[in-house]
């Protein structure tokens, strides 16, 4: 299994962090930009998930496309996986959405994804007082850890 | 305040003792009465400091105890309530009064106040008002606008002490950039 790169957002589309271990495509020969490329992401995890809930069969109320999310309502994906790699997601009911692409030749990493909000994200830079909330951050010691948890994935 | 705090944590982690808690945040309410000298300041810089708080704490709460979704404001209110307040602050709270916007949270007992007796010319003085900028802070990340105040504060000469919880509304969850 190869992990490709991870994105952190929060609930305002701001990209907190990137992580990047293999990409062989290179973000010039795509978005352009780290930045636009970071945003196509967070549009694509926005509107898959308006797209999950309008078709959504279980709900009674079936809300229009691109009408706004009222709070609780509305469901989330937790992967996908095309061709080419497999987009594992996590969105806590905090706003804090994880996005990790590998190759697809792997299960479910429901758990692993939680394992790097609880154990990783919150331990290293949301108890971090010097942090401030809702900016990006480069955090060594998030990066160290998160390298070797990514490493023990494959 | 964080997961420290006396009490069972479900969540474990390193414990400290609950008196030195106590007497961390009465040194704080004391420099803050010495730096801006009103005590209504002091009830502001201390929800101001709640809300910055509680805005990190959600985290580390969502984390521990593995809560989905709390779909409406009675759900919050109790998971508050039930969960919150033996996590961080090793007592138990009771939901009381509550309807769709409004509830009122009784707490067992209060170890902020374990030593505290307020003094005559400081009446104004909400001395946990910390707790209210907590939830608030806590609530606005899972997009609910809340207002809470101490409804009664036995610093005060009331038997209990309440905290009085309003919903203000909820937040849409909407796409943050212009569409080119």
């Amino acid at each position: 299994m190869v992990c490709f790169n991870m994105y952190i957002f929060n609930r305002n589309g701001v990209c907190l962090h990137y992580s990047e271990w293999s990409r062989p495509k290179n973000v010039k020969d795509g978005a352009g930009t780290l930045v636009d490329d970071a945003k196509m992401m967070f549009g694509l995890l926005f509107s898959l998930k308006n797209v999950c809930t309008a078709i959504d069969p279980t709900r009674e109320v079936k809300r229009p496309l691109g009408a706004p999310t009222p709070h609780g309502e509305g469901c989330s994906f937790r992967s996908f996986t095309t061709d080419c790699y497999k987009l594992h997601y996590l969105d806590s009911p905090s706003g804090i959405k994880i996005v990790l692409n590998t190759s697809k030749d792997v299960g479910s990493l429901e758990k692993q994804m939680w394992v790097i909000y609880s154990s990783l994200y919150c331990e290293y830079i949301v108890k971090n007082p010097l942090y401030t909330v809702g900016e990006p951050f480069e955090c060594e010691q998030f990066v160290q850890k998160l390298n070797k948890f990514v490493a023990t994935l494959g | 305040m964080s997961s420290k705090a006396k009490g069972a944590s479900p969540g474990g982690g390193d414990r400290i003792n609950s008196e030195l808690f106590t007497l961390t945040y009465g040194a704080l309410v004391r420099h803050l009465l010495l730096d801006l000298e009103s005590p209504e300041e002091v009830n502001k810089q201390l929800d101001k400091m709640g809300q910055n708080i509680g805005i990190r704490l959600v985290d580390d709460f969502l984390a521990k105890t593995n809560t989905g979704r709390c779909r409406n404001f009675r759900e919050a209110a109790k998971t508050i309530a039930e969960t919150g307040f033996r996590m961080f602050l090793g007592c138990s709270a009771k939901v009381t009064q509550i309807d769709d916007k409004e509830c009122k949270m009784v707490l067992s007992e209060n170890p902020l106040t374990d030593f505290v007796e307020l003094p005559e010319k400081l009446q104004p003085l909400s001395y946990c008002s910390l707790l209210c900028g907590v939830i608030r802070g806590a609530l606005e990340q899972i997009s609910m606008k809340v207002e809470c105040e101490i409804s009664k504060d036995p610093l005060k000469g009331d038997e209990r002490f309440e905290l009085h919880m309003r919903l203000v509304e909820y937040v849409n969850e909407e796409y943050p950039f212009k569409d080119d």
